[in-house]
């Protein structure tokens, strides 16, 4: 099941689809069992062969010393836990978690926070309301070559317009992409950029299925805007805010284009994070490092998964 | 939206303003990039920038049609390459577990929500050892299959939460007149769900066209550009042209303004049904 925001999004969520299950047996439409087995067999062999056998390809890449000698013959020397116990306590570990920390937790932050402002701005609908949110979904559908380009440029330290608008200000013009100081922030201020429409539309989604008369209420006892948003919108949107930002989080820890594309993690590693280090050490140079590298992605799916593993239990919360 | 049957358009004029005021805000950088793409070469470098693209040039498009068709076209039968097999696996799918009742149906749900988690980045290594061994390196059916592994678990959960709102008396009453299983699939439930089709057509499709990691992984040898690589490569070459990139990024969002224009409720129904973005 998707999420329930989500059905009652698209509208499908028909009160006849829920019948219940126990039932359900009895009235089986089309005799046989196998039949609906055969209809998702293609897509179980699939997940089979195109996602199973790549994990499990990668973290036995992770147990072993590969090369790519290695790689094309098949004999690389099984190693055990070496490749994590290296990452782990290689130097960049510390650096590398602590730029995904800050990566992910101000990114999210901010996301969430304009998104819910946004949220809260469109749920009254105005005239323009609807083309106007729609517009806001531009960044989320660009390429991400194409916003990770945009931002470059724009970031770019002599031509930039934003160092040309600080300018304008008396600001001393900063070197966001070059400078080890900054290159972190930028790439999290684009990253920012890009979460705001996921955070809108889901928040949004669930503002409106508060129920009107909630504020109608509200307002007859006379609570101001600032009240009513802290007393009722707020508590009453948590389960769709815990669901937006498990899945932000998720979502967040795993990029790679964005960075990789304005920085490259560097400069000197400052925006280096979990999974672009992944990337760097696998496709980023000359000397393709699989084993180190599946180490760290496989980390990565360990944190990534702690959080999936909430989302899904509050999901289905949710549903119930 | 009940204040605003009553609202009268005076009360309401400032958040209009105040809402355009946000959008354009938000969308600058498209602004920016549509702006550089139009400037002269001899003005990239001016300071401060030029605001507006008084003076235009065609120059970087003219560059884009000369040098990025074939990428163009790389990109675009990936993206239905994509879309044909998502599509294939997902509709079928979602029919077993939302209406042929499947057993294992909710399991499979879990699992498919679990792999939208897996970093990309894994996935291209998982798929480059698998790949070598099967010279699937550099080729199209190669990235097609990878790039589908962003679209199938999403299509599958769209699919199965649409598909359960089908009223089942529909599908009694095929039976009734003598539909086999796939018969009933083909004539019944797929032209009830031709908007979930297209959601996950368009969903697959642009991610398809979007993808860097895959494509920056498993076709970096390839006689083959997609377009995404292309304006890598365009980024790390030469850093003079920024109106040739930006050009070149402008032609490739049109697949993306398509979608908005023509397609724009599919598309929040998408981000809010299977909240999905790699």
């Amino acid at each position: 099941m998707t999420t329930t925001i989500g059905r009652r999004a698209t509208g499908s969520g028909s009160p006849t689809a829920s019948g219940d299950r126990k039932g359900a047996h009895a009235r089986r439409i089309h005799g046989s069992p196998w039949i609906a087995v055969g209809f998702a067999a293609p897509l179980v062999i699939y997940l089979i062969a195109f996602y199973a056998y790549p994990l499990i390809r990668s973290v036995d890449l992770s147990v072993h010393d590969y090369n790519i000698r290695a790689f094309v013959q098949g004999n690389a020397e099984f190693v055990g836990l070496e490749n994590y116990v290296d990452v782990i306590q290689s130097d960049l570990f510390p650096t590398a978690l602590w730029n995904t920390f800050l990566f992910v937790g101000v990114s999210i932050l901010f996301q969430y926070a304009i998104g819910l402002a946004l949220a809260v701005f469109f749920r009254n609908s105005f005239r323009l309301s609807g083309f106007l949110r729609a517009l806001f979904l531009v960044p989320w559908l660009l390429p991400l070559i194409v916003s990770a380009s945009t931002w470059a440029w724009m970031m770019n330290s002599d031509s930039g317009i934003i160092n040309s608008f600080l300018g304008a200000f008396g600001m001393e013009p900063i070197n966001w992409i070059t400078s080890p100081d900054t290159a972190l922030l930028a790439v999290i201020i684009a990253n920012i950029w890009l979460g705001i429409p996921f955070n809108l539309v889901i928040l949004y989604s669930g503002l409106q299925n508060i129920p009107g008369e909630v504020y109608e209420a509200a307002s007859l006892d006379g609570a101001g805007a600032w009240k009513i948003f802290w007393r009722i919108t707020f508590p009453l949107l948590r389960p769709v805010s815990a669901i937006t930002i498990l899945l932000g989080l998720v979502y967040t820890l795993k990029v790679v284009d964005i960075v990789w594309i304005m920085t490259k993690g560097g400069p000197a590693n400052s925006s280096l994070t979990l999974a672009v280090w992944s990337y760097r050490e696998a496709f980023g140079t000359g000397q393709p490092a699989f084993s180190p590298a599946s180490a760290i992605g496989n980390l990565l799916i360990v944190i990534a998964l702690v959080f999936g593993l909430f989302y899904v239990r509050l999901q289905r919360r949710e549903e119930h | 939206m009940a204040l605003n049957a009553h609202g009268r358009p005076r009360r309401t004029w400032w958040k209009t303003a105040l809402g355009i005021f946000f959008t354009l805000l938000m969308l600058f950088p498209v602004y920016w990039m549509v702006n550089v793409s139009l400037t002269q070469r001899s003005d990239l470098r001016n300071d401060p920038p030029n605001i507006l693209p008084l003076d235009p040039t065609f120059e970087g498009y003219q560059a884009v049609f000369d040098q990025q068709l074939p990428a163009l076209g790389i990109s675009l039968l990936i993206g239905f390459g994509c879309v044909v097999l998502t599509v294939a696996l997902a509709a079928p799918a979602g029919y077993a577990i939302a209406l042929l009742r499947l057993r294992g149906g909710r399991t499979l749900n879990f699992i498919l929500l679990v792999a939208q988690m897996i970093p990309a980045v894994v996935m291209a290594m998982g798929f480059y050892a698998i790949y070598v061994r099967l010279g699937l390196l550099n080729s199209i059916p190669g990235l097609i299959l990878a790039d589908s592994t962003i679209a199938v678990p999403f299509g599958v959960l769209l699919f199965t939460a649409f598909m359960s709102g089908i009223p089942r008396e529909l599908l009694q009453a095929a039976r009734m007149d003598g539909a086999s299983a796939w018969r009933t699939f083909v004539s019944v439930v797929m032209p009830i769900s031709r908007n979930s089709v297209l959601t996950v057509s368009l969903f697959a499709f642009l991610w398809a066209w979007s993808d860097f990691v895959f494509a920056s992984t498993l076709a970096r040898n390839a006689d083959f550009v997609p377009i995404t690589l292309s304006i890598y490569a365009y980024i790390g070459n030469n850093t003079t042209q920024w109106n040739a990139i930006m050009a070149t990024a402008v032609v490739a969002s049109i697949p993306a303004a398509v979608l908005l224009v023509f397609a724009q409720r599919y598309v929040a129904a998408g981000v809010t049904a299977g909240a999905v973005k790699d």
